[in-house]
């Protein structure tokens, strides 16, 4: 008799199971719960209180993500965020367990893109900067950087174009070495009467340190000694150090 | 029982297909049982049917990110001795974890009158009176909780400090600036926030003749949009 029903309702699902799963299917993602409950929280963050439990064995579908949470729909259209330590703990359809894609150690070590940012000291002006990156391989990338060197009688404007060798981009800290040219835009303040504004080129070449944070974010210490290539006789030296933060993709 | 269990399925081919396919999709084991005593022949018989199911090829769909945030905001900044006017920006997020994000933002507003040049009449102590400001600040979420609108709706909410560096740009003339503030930031919908912010912007200036650090308060309400 019970399984007459299972049959019967089986047959009766069809029409259910061809509108729903196969459709929602193409969207998004649907994992099932293989721990004992997952807790729905009302927002992405562990102070959002829990409003919901999906039991084991039921399927849920995967949303969207927001830094580690993710917002999930449950089979009756309940929708709350669930951590990433329990997206972890679930299955895909085909029984294997959920991956979710993060930035690991492995990950850093093979990345292609870059963007950071940096403040420092830029021969005792201040200086705030903003670097792109491109890794043709793991140890070498090729860098756009620009600066803005805030000073007490002058602005200056650097734009740079360079190469930074990475020496072990497998380790969390690596040392790195740079090289690369650009030019100086400098603007004197207007208070004080100076001599107007005035474009040189510079080249630099540069030491530091990048370190492996977590996930897409990694902190990186550069020192930099810069040549300037001016129109008076004499080449001006000027030592730059920074500190920073960068993701990579 | 089993026998007529059978022949409900085999007389409806179709059906059985179709029975066969959800019970193997979406429950896995549950027509396994169904299977196991069948005799030889008869499993023949079913076969009849089983190559109209076609493997079907499962392609994980991406799950879509949502940690960056771009905005706009307006509001009132008061621009220490030269007064307060209204102040416009855009603002650039990234939610790096939970409790932590990257904001970049951009702000104007224009100079007002300092009360000596109020009373002086027409004496104008500056050329370019706008008041431009960029930064990069760090921000951390706490106090995380819910506001209420009545009895039928409830809004995530969370209160953030935050603080950075940046330049400001006044009279002409580019100054290295600290910014401090907290906020907070109500999702009217997953993908929408409010935002309300209070922050100081803190630079030496020596525009008035000598060296000073100058506080800078701003006040706004903003919208930004996840994606």
């Amino acid at each position: 008799m019970r399984r007459r029903l299972q049959a019967l309702i089986l047959a009766l699902s069809i029409p259910l199971s061809f509108t729903g799963p196969a459709v929602a299917e193409a969207l998004f993602q649907e994992v099932v719960v293989a721990d004992p409950y997952l807790e729905l929280h009302t927002g992405p963050g562990r102070g959002y209180p829990v409003f919901h439990v999906v039991e084991r064995g039921s399927s849920v579908e995967i949303l969207k993500r927001r830094t580690d949470w993710f917002k999930v729909r449950t089979e009756d259209r309940r929708e709350g965020w669930v951590a990433r330590r329990q997206m972890l703990a679930t299955l895909q359809p085909t029984g294997e367990l959920t991956r979710l894609s993060d930035g690991t150690l492995e990950q850093f070590a093979e990345h292609r893109w870059e963007v950071g940012i940096m403040a420092g000291d830029f021969d005792g002006a201040s200086v705030i900067a903003g670097y792109g990156a491109w890794l043709f391989n793991q140890s070498l990338q090729v860098e756009l950087g620009f600066e803005h060197v805030l000073g007490e009688f002058s602005n200056s404007y650097v734009g740079t174009a360079g190469i930074t060798h990475i020496f072990v981009p497998e380790w969390p800290v690596s040392p790195l070495a740079s090289l690369g040219t650009g030019i100086i835009s400098i603007e004197p303040q207007t208070t004080l009467g100076q001599p107007e504004d005035r474009s040189d080129q510079v080249a630099y070449a540069g030491l530091g340190v990048r370190i492996y944070v977590t996930r897409r974010f990694m902190a990186r210490i550069e020192y930099r000694s810069y040549m300037l290539f001016t129109s008076r006789d004499d080449n001006e030296e000027i030592d730059e150090w920074k500190y920073g933060f960068a993701f990579f993709f | 029982m089993e026998v007529r269990i059978r022949l409900f399925l085999l007389s409806r081919p179709l059906a059985a297909a179709a029975a066969l396919l959800s019970a193997g999709v979406l429950a896995g084991c549950a027509s396994a049982p169904e299977d196991v005593d069948v005799p030889a022949s008869e499993a023949e018989a079913a076969r009849i049917i089983e190559p109209e199911i076609e493997r079907r090829e499962i392609k994980v769909p991406k799950i879509d990110h949502e940690n960056f945030e771009v905005g706009a905001f307006a509001g009132i900044l008061s621009i220490e001795d030269f007064g307060s006017n209204s102040v416009y920006g855009v603002r650039f997020a990234y939610h790096i974890a939970e409790d932590l994000f990257v904001e970049a933002a951009v702000g104007r507003t224009e100079a007002g009158l300092t009360s000596f040049e109020q009373l002086s009449g027409n004496l104008r102590l500056l050329e370019n009176r706008d008041f431009t400001y960029y930064n990069v600040s760090f921000g951390y979420n706490f106090l995380p909780g819910e506001i209420f609108l009545g009895r039928n709706y409830a809004f995530n909410s969370s209160l953030y400090v935050i603080g950075g560096v940046g330049s400001t740009r006044f009279n002409s003339e580019d100054n290295f600036t600290f910014n401090l503030g907290i906020g907070a930031r109500i999702l009217a919908t997953d993908w929408l926030a409010i935002h309300l912010d209070a922050r100081d912007h803190v630079f030496a200036t020596d525009l008035l003749g000598r060296d000073k650090a100058t506080n800078n308060l701003e006040g706004h309400l903003g919208f930004t949009f996840f994606f």
